[in-house]
C-alpha cells in the first residue's frame, strides 16, 4: 500500500528492505549510527547527517550499521574491499563534495577492478552521497560533482527526483553487481511523494517521462526535474506543451529516452544543477547535435549553475541555482 | 600499551641488525622438511620469475613496465606459508612474488605479462594489476598504498562472515606515508579485523632513500599511533619472516586485531626494468647480494642443519627453469585478445 513520505524516508526503508532481504548489505559511513549504541544511557542514534539511516542500528545492530572514523578515503576503500570478497556495502559518503579525499577508491580501484582482472572480480559496492545547493551549505557541502563519477567507466550514477524513485532506485543499486553511486539531491530530501510499502526496482540506465509534452523537451536530473516540472506549467498557461524527461540514471546515460523525446517536440532544454563546463547537460547537448540534428528545430539549451563556487548568501545561492523561471525565460528563447 | 609489541632495533644499516638471528634453535625450524622444499620451491621460483621478466624484456621480447622484487623473495614466502584459499592478499606494482607465494600459477601470470587473452586477466590487467581471486589474491596494484583498504575490507568480510580467515596487504616503506595506510590501519585496530599489514622497508621509494622521506626510524612504530601490535623481521631471513608472520596470524584469526610488521629487506633490481640505477651508491647492491641474500641464506641454514641435501635443491631450480620456459614458451604462443575484448568486463552485465 502507497502511503506519501518524504524522500529520506524512502531511503531509510530502501535499506531496510535491503538489509533484511540480503545478510551480505551492511552499511558503513561517518554517524550513520552515531550515538545509537549508548541507547542504555538515553541516546538515540544520529543516523547520519540527514537523519537518514536512524533505526537502522537498532534493527540490524551494530555488525551491520558500521559507525566509520572521519576518514572517507579509508572508508571508501575499505568497502571496495569488502564488496570484492562478497559483501556488499552500502558507504555513506556524507556529501560529494568530500570526494576530493578519497577519489582514488572509486576512480582506480571500484571502477576498474572487474575490468583489469578480465571480468573476475565483482565490486556491489553502492555509495550514498548528498548532493546538490539549496542549504545555505556554502561552497564545500553544495556541490553536484555527479559528472566526475558519470564520466568514469566502470561506475553507474543515479540520482532521484522524488521519493518513490528514490526507493526503487536505490534497491537497484544495493542489488546491481556494479559500483554505483547514489545521489541524494538536497532539494528532494524532504519533499513527500506516494511511496508502496513492499519491495521494488527502478531500473538503472532508464529515463522516465515525467510530463508528456509536444512542444519542447525540457530534460531534468533530480531536484531540476521538479523545477522543470513547475516551468512547464508556467508555460502551459502560454500555450506551450512542454515534455519533461526525467534522466534518473547519469551513467548509463538513456540516449534513446533523450532522442525519442527531442525527435517528438523538436526543441530541448537540458536543466543541470551542477556547474556548466564537462557535465551532464553538456553531454545531453552534444548528443542532440551529434545524433539528433535533424530532429532538432532549434538550438538545444542548457540551463546550469554558473562557472563559480556556490556562495552561501541565500540571495546569491538562489541567483546560483537553476530554477523554473530561469527555465521558461530559456524556453522563449527558443522561438 | 598491553597490545603493543615492539622490537626495538638499530638504524636501518640493514641484515647487521639480525646477526644474531639464525641460530639452528631458530623457530622456524619447526617447518617439516615438506614445508622447507615448497617454500624454498616458492622463493627460487619468484627470483627466476622475475629474473625471466628482465632477460625477456631487455631482450624485446616482452613489452610493459614491469617492478621487480628480486631479493625481497623471504617476505613473500614468509608470510604466504601460513595462508590458505580462504584467506586474502593484497599487492603492489611489486607484486609477482606475492602472487607466486601466495599460489598463483606461473602459467596464467605469465600469459597475462604478454597480454594473451588466456593470460589470469585476459590480458587486460598486466603487471601492475595481476590478480586471481580464485587464490585470494585481490591483485597488484597501481596505486601507491591502494591495496591497504582493500585487504583492510577483505578482512572485514573475513570477520563479518566468520570464516577464520585472514586478510594480508603487502606494501613498500613509500606507501606507508600514505593516507590510504594510515585511514585503514586506525579503522582496523578500531574493527580488530584480522589483518596484517606487511610493509616491505627495501630501503628505497622509487629512486629516494627512505630515510629521505619517514622519519621515523621503524616502519613499525607508525602502529603505535592505533594501538596495533608491531613486529620487525628481517626480510631476508625466511625463517624470521615465518615466524613473526605466524604470531602475527595466529593472533588475528584468534580475534585479536590487526599487526603492523615491517620486513627490512632490500631491492636488487632498480624500481622498474630499465632504471639505470644511477642513485644507488657504488657496492651497496653487492653487499647485499653477497653476504645476505634470501636464498643463499636458507640454503646454507638447511644444509647446515642437515635437513637437505644441495641435490634436492639444485632438482627444484633445474624444475623451475623448466616450468617458466615452458610458460613463456606456451606464452607467446598465445592467442592475443579479440579487438571485442577492449568494451567487455566494464560492467557486469554489457
Amino acid at each position: 500500500m502507497a502511503r506519501e513520505i518524504p524522500t529520506a524516508l524512502a531511503i531509510n526503508e530502501a535499506l531496510a528492505i535491503a538489509m533484511a532481504s540480503d545478510p551480505d548489505v551492511i552499511l558503513m559511513g561517518e554517524d550513520v549510527a552515531g550515538g545509537g549504541r549508548r541507547e542504555a544511557e538515553g541516546t538515540e542514534e544520529a543516523g547520519g547527517i540527514m537523519g537518514i539511516t536512524r533505526g537502522l542500528m537498532t534493527r540490524f545492530g551494530p555488525q551491520r550499521v558500521l559507525d566509520t572514523p572521519i576518514s572517507e578515503m579509508g572508508l571508501l576503500g575499505t568497502a571496495v574491499g569488502a564488496a570484492l570478497t562478497g559483501m556488499r556495502p552500502v558507504a555513506e559518503l556524507m556529501f560529494i563534495d568530500f570526494l576530493g579525499v578519497c577519489l582514488d577508491p572509486l576512480l582506480n580501484q571500484a571502477a576498474k577492478l572487474r575490468y583489469m582482472f578480465g571480468g573476475k572480480a565483482c565490486v556491489p559496492l553502492t555509495v550514498r552521497t548528498v548532493t546538490g545547493a539549496g542549504m545555505q551549505s556554502a561552497a564545500q557541502h553544495s556541490q553536484s560533482l555527479y559528472w566526475i563519477t558519470a564520466g568514469i567507466p566502470g561506475l553507474k550514477t543515479v540520482i532521484p527526483s522524488n521519493a518513490y524513485d528514490a526507493k526503487g532506485l536505490l534497491l537497484a543499486a544495493i542489488r546491481d553487481d556494479d559500483p554505483v553511486i547514489f545521489c541524494e539531491p538536497k532539494g528532494i530530501l524532504f519533499d513527500s511523494s506516494d511511496v508502496p510499502e513492499e519491495d521494488y526496482v527502478i531500473p538503472i540506465g532508464k529515463a522516465a517521462i515525467a510530463r508528456e509534452g509536444k512542444d519542447v523537451t525540457l530534460v531534468g536530473m533530480g531536484a531540476t526535474v521538479k523545477m522543470a516540472l513547475q516551468a512547464a506549467d508556467k508555460l502551459a498557461a502560454d500555450g506551450i506543451d512542454a515534455e519533461v524527461l526525467d534522466l534518473r540514471s547519469l551513467a548509463p546515460l538513456d540516449e534513446a529516452a533523450i532522442l525519442a523525446s527531442l525527435e517528438k517536440t523538436g526543441r530541448l532544454v537540458v536543466v543541470d544543477e551542477a556547474t556548466p563546463r564537462c557535465g551532464i547537460a553538456s553531454d545531453v547537448a552534444a548528443l542532440c547535435v551529434d545524433r539528433g540534428f535533424d530532429f532538432l528545430d532549434a538550438p538545444v539549451k542548457r540551463v546550469t549553475a554558473p562557472h563559480t563556487p556556490v556562495p552561501f548568501s541565500s540571495l546569491l545561492e538562489s541567483a546560483y541555482m537553476p530554477s523554473a523561471d530561469k527555465i521558461v525565460a530559456a524556453v522563449r528563447k527558443l522561438g | 600499551m598491553g597490545c603493543v609489541k615492539r622490537l626495538r632495533t638499530a638504524p636501518f644499516v640493514g641484515w647487521a641488525l639480525f646477526s644474531a638471528a639464525g641460530s639452528v634453535n631458530n623457530p622456524g625450524m619447526k617447518l617439516t622438511k615438506e614445508q622447507l622444499l615448497v617454500n624454498y620451491r616458492k622463493m627460487r621460483m619468484i627470483r627466476s620469475f622475475e629474473e625471466k621478466l628482465n632477460e625477456l624484456v631487455n631482450s624485446g621480447r616482452l613489452g610493459g613496465f614491469l617492478h621487480l622484487s628480486i631479493g625481497q623473495e623471504a617476505v613473500a614466502a614468509g608470510v604466504c606459508a601460513h595462508l590458505s584459499e580462504r584467506d586474502y592478499v593484497s599487492t603492489t606494482h611489486r607484486g609477482h612474488g606475492h602472487c607466486i607465494a601466495k599460489g598463483v600459477r606461473v602459467k596464467g601470470m605469465m600469459a597475462e605479462l604478454f597480454g594473451r587473452s588466456t593470460g589470469l586477466c585476459k590480458g587486460k590487467g598486466g603487471s601492475m594489476h595481476i590478480a586471481d581471486m580464485d587464490q585470494g589474491m585481490l591483485g597488484a596494484n597501481g596505486i601507491v598504498g591502494a591495496g591497504i583498504p582493500l585487504a583492510t575490507g577483505a578482512a572485514l568480510t573475513c570477520k563479518l562472515k566468520k570464516t577464520g580467515g585472514v586478510a594480508v596487504a603487502f606494501f613498500g616503506d613509500g606507501a606507508s606515508n600514505q593516507g590510504q595506510f594510515h585511514e585503514a590501519l586506525n579503522m582496523a585496530s578500531n574493527w580488530k579485523l584480522p589483518a596484517l599489514y606487511v610493509v616491505e622497508n627495501n630501503g628505497w621509494g622509487e629512486f629516494t632513500p627512505t630515510e629521505f622521506v619517514v622519519p621515523v626510524r621503524d616502519i613499525a612504530v607508525r602502529a603505535d599511533s592505533y594501538a596495533m601490535r608491531s613486529a620487525i623481521a628481517d626480510g631476508n631471513d625466511f625463517f624470521d619472516v615465518y615466524e613473526k608472520a605466524g604470531e602475527a596470524i595466529a593472533a588475528a584469526r584468534a580475534g585479536e586485531g590487526p599487526t603492523l610488521l615491517e620486513c627490512k629487506t632490500y631491492r636488487y633490481m632498480g624500481h622498474y626494468v630499465g632504471d639505470p640505477l644511477a642513485y644507488r651508491p657504488p657496492g651497496e647492491v653487492d653487499r647485499w647480494k653477497n653476504e645476505h641474500d634470501a636464498l643463499t641464506g636458507f640454503e646454507s641454514r638447511v644444509k647446515a642443519d642437515g635437513v637437505i641435501e644441495d641435490m634436492e635443491l639444485r632438482r627444484i631450480d633445474e624444475e623451475v627453469v623448466e616450468e617458466l620456459s615452458a610458460a613463456v614458451a606456451d606464452a607467446e604462443n598465445d592467442p592475443v585478445p579479440a579487438v571485442e575484448a577492449l568494451y567487455e568486463d566494464v560492467y557486469a552485465k554489457e
